[in-house]
């Protein structure tokens, strides 16, 4: 790193304050929001734990001592659903880790350099005195705060679905034991954060493969493919060696927050690993970014 | 982590100076370089941690079985990591179907523990232990995104399967209570006292070494049988020094590969654990099963987990399949030490291919196996890595954790 500080010529005339750099960030923030785009696929995750939320309602006939399914098919906790709304939460963040939230970062995480690219609006961002370093730091932090935005509205969504739906009160954990309905929402919350945050990687990997290409859905559409062939080697018994560094190999982890006490060896590894995704392919982002050449 | 006005230089003039084309390409470094530093930290941190074994006074082995049985940890609460690996073929819900229909429980609640606990028997599992006095023990096996707990409170045993929400309860008197304990599960000190059962003049017992196991200091027991015909190499058993309780239990075939079974703390506290670890109210909505009443203790069979029981196991499934035979008569057990092996005629046909009339298990389990030719006759060798079987054509069946050969030789000399 010392040996980039070398490289630096010539300081810029005039430095850009601290403040501009959270102007930048708000307006990355907001056009990123405001697209059609990013409101669809935040729609698309709202109406997944409504979804999951109804279908258990009919076919459990609204009978709290229906049970789920039987022998436990179908995502995590979804038998709980019928006497406790709160499990909706954790239902429907275990159905969309796998495949639906990380989808939605890699789409927005692939557009955020290459969509600018093939818009042609990238050589204006860099007119403007932030830098490339500057420039990809506000994007990652875009698509790392759209994490946790896509996580909260698929909590959200399905605890107002579950409050609606079903009866709300003490939840028993999957250890057995009993807690109150309030540290039930807090551990919600934790899992909503754990679950955001086991997205950072499929982040990273998304904003290098976006500054490889000039075409934003040549990124969407890599990202999310190398997506499913993680998902699918990580289900090949053979492989099992090198699974434990696969990005998705820990993150239905997040369910280990609702044992009593809670086992944190699999959640602390989830984050190590992105924590090593996110520095590995941020710095080969920055290393490419930096280094290219501007044509659009 | 990167400068920010450093990439501010970067101008279309500097494109055509080599030099600093290669400081450009100097950049892809930084990514390589962390992944370097990851790798060997990955690498390196366990190894650096496991250096270096803890300084403990010598000690003798008789002292040492001493401790263990001098042990009295009432108190404790731990993550254990079990793995079976017996070479089985992986006959996935077959072995379950075979395991309860050995046990006799088929009324199908998920939660009943006799048929939970049996899955334990291939694979890798972590368990989570904790124990307060001889009334109050708690087991959970966790699964992905589910657990299975069985819960010991005073007089009532329950089990909750949370992946199907279904509840499983029991009563015991109290004074079954104390006799669970040592039921409950492949807790390291249950299988210790099992092999330390077996020390006689057959057996090698030496103190070799200490080891950390769990972030406490344990001596290392090594049992290791004399015989040459027994598949058991050895026996390890890591003692914590301070308290005796055995924290892991490690046997390895004689043909040498990975331990047969591993059984060992991962974490471990001595400290009370919290009197809210041993509540427990069915969940509204679960589904409740009444389980046997006093006296059958759950899980005491199928928590045995010593190597002889599962194998016996497996045979009692066998046998059923086949048909109507009356039971076992006359079980005979053949030497004694680590290569007895244990006889019984099941006074029926044996699994020649063609005795048919048994179902599609002959010929499964004529698969499976493979067929020997003796002066005894032929039959079938069932193998795994630990324990061998086998069934003559006129239906006596030798068992033990011993080498074909040795079966068949106990075979020819029975005739």
């Amino acid at each position: 790193m010392s040996r980039a500080e070398t490289v630096a010529t010539a300081p810029p005339p005039v430095r850009p304050s601290p403040l501009w750099t959270l102007g930048l960030l708000r307006s990355e923030l907001l056009t990123t929001l405001r697209r059609w785009r990013t409101l669809a696929l935040l729609g698309v995750l709202a109406a997944v734990p409504v979804l999951v939320g109804v279908a258990v309602r009919i076919e459990t006939g609204g009978s709290p001592a229906g049970g789920g399914p039987e022998g436990g098919g179908g995502p995590a906790f979804i038998a709980q659903i019928t006497n406790n709304g709160l499990f909706l939460v954790f239902t429907a963040l275990a159905a969309t880790l796998p495949f639906f939230l990380p989808m939605a970062v890699g789409v927005i995480a692939g557009d955020a350099i290459a969509g600018e690219a093939s818009a042609g609006t990238l050589r204006y961002l860099l007119v403007a005195p932030a830098g490339r370093t500057r420039l990809l730091l506000v994007k990652y932090t875009t698509t790392v705060a759209f994490c946790v935005l896509a996580t909260l509205v698929v909590a959200l969504s399905a605890l107002i679905a579950g409050a609606v739906l079903f009866p709300l009160g003490d939840l028993t954990t999957i250890s057995g034991t009993r807690i109150t309905f309030g540290e039930g929402l807090l551990r919600a919350l934790l899992i909503a954060l754990v679950v955001a945050a086991s997205l950072i990687g499929v982040a990273a990997l998304g904003l290098f493969v976006s500054t490889l290409t000039n075409s934003g859905i040549a990124a969407m559409a890599t990202t999310v493919g190398l997506l499913i062939t993680v998902q699918i080697l990580d289900q090949i018994p053979q492989l099992h060696a090198i699974q434990p560094y696969f990005f998705s190999h820990y993150w239905l982890s997040f369910a280990d927050l609702m044992r009593e006490p809670v086992y944190w060896d699999d959640v602390l590894r989830n984050l190590g690993v992105q924590a090593l995704y996110a520095a590995v392919f941020g710095s080969a982002a920055w290393a490419r970014f930096t280094a290219k050449d501007i044509t659009a | 982590m990167a400068p920010y006005e450093s990439d501010d230089s970067t101008t279309a003039g500097d494109a055509d100076d080599p030099r600093a084309g290669r400081r450009r390409a100097a950049r892809y470094g930084v990514p390589v370089a962390v992944v370097g530093v990851a790798a060997v930290t990955i690498g390196l941190v366990p190894a650096l941690a496991d250096s270096g074994d803890p300084d403990l006074p010598r000690i003798s082995a008789q002292k040492l079985i001493e401790k263990i049985a001098a042990s009295d940890v009432q108190q404790l609460s731990g993550t254990v990591k079990v793995s079976t690996d017996l070479g089985l073929p992986d006959l996935g819900g077959l072995t379950g179907s075979l395991a309860s229909g050995a046990t006799g429980s088929g009324d199908g609640s998920s939660a009943d523990p006799t048929a939970k606990l049996t899955e334990l028997a291939t694979g890798t599992h972590t368990l989570r232990v904790a124990a307060d006095g001889p009334d109050r023990q708690k087991l959970s096996v966790l699964e992905n995104a589910a657990e299975y707990s069985v819960v010991h409170n005073g007089k009532d045993v329950w089990g909750y399967d949370s992946a199907s929400n279904e509840v499983y309860h029991a009563t015991t008197d109290a004074g079954a209570g104390t006799a669970r304990q040592d039921g409950t599960g492949p807790t390291p000190q249950r299988l210790a006292e099992d092999a330390l059962k077996a020390v006689d003049s057959t057996t090698d017992v030496k103190v070799d070494g200490t080891a950390h196991v769990a972030g406490r200091d344990a001596y290392k027991l090594v049992v290791k049988p004399k015989d040459a015909n027994t598949t058991v190499g050895a026996i390890s058993i890591a003692v914590d020094a301070e308290t005796g309780m055995p924290l892991k239990f490690t046997l390895t075939p004689a043909s040498g590969g990975s331990a047969v079974i591993d059984a060992g703390f991962t974490k471990v506290s001595f400290a009370k654990p919290a009197a809210s670890t041993f509540d427990f109210t069915p969940p509204k909505g679960a589904k409740v099963t009444e389980g046997d009443t006093a006296g059958h203790a759950p899980g005491t069979k199928s928590g045995d987990r010593s190597p002889a029981a599962s194998g016996k196991g497996a045979d009692k499934g066998t046998e059923k399949g086949r048909g109507a035979h009356a039971g076992p008569d006359g079980l005979n057990v053949i030497g004694d030490g680590w290569d007895s092996i244990a006889a019984f005629d099941t006074g029926g046909e044996g699994l020649s291919a063609g005795a048919g009339g048994g179902g599609d298990l002959n010929g499964l389990v004529g698969a499976l196996g493979d067929k020997v030719k003796g002066s005894f006759g032929s039959g079938t060798v069932l193998s795994t890595r630990l324990i061998n079987a086998l069934v003559t054509d006129d239906g006596t069946v030798y068992v033990g954790a011993v080498t074909k050969d040795a079966l068949v030789k106990a075979a020819d000399a029975a005739k």
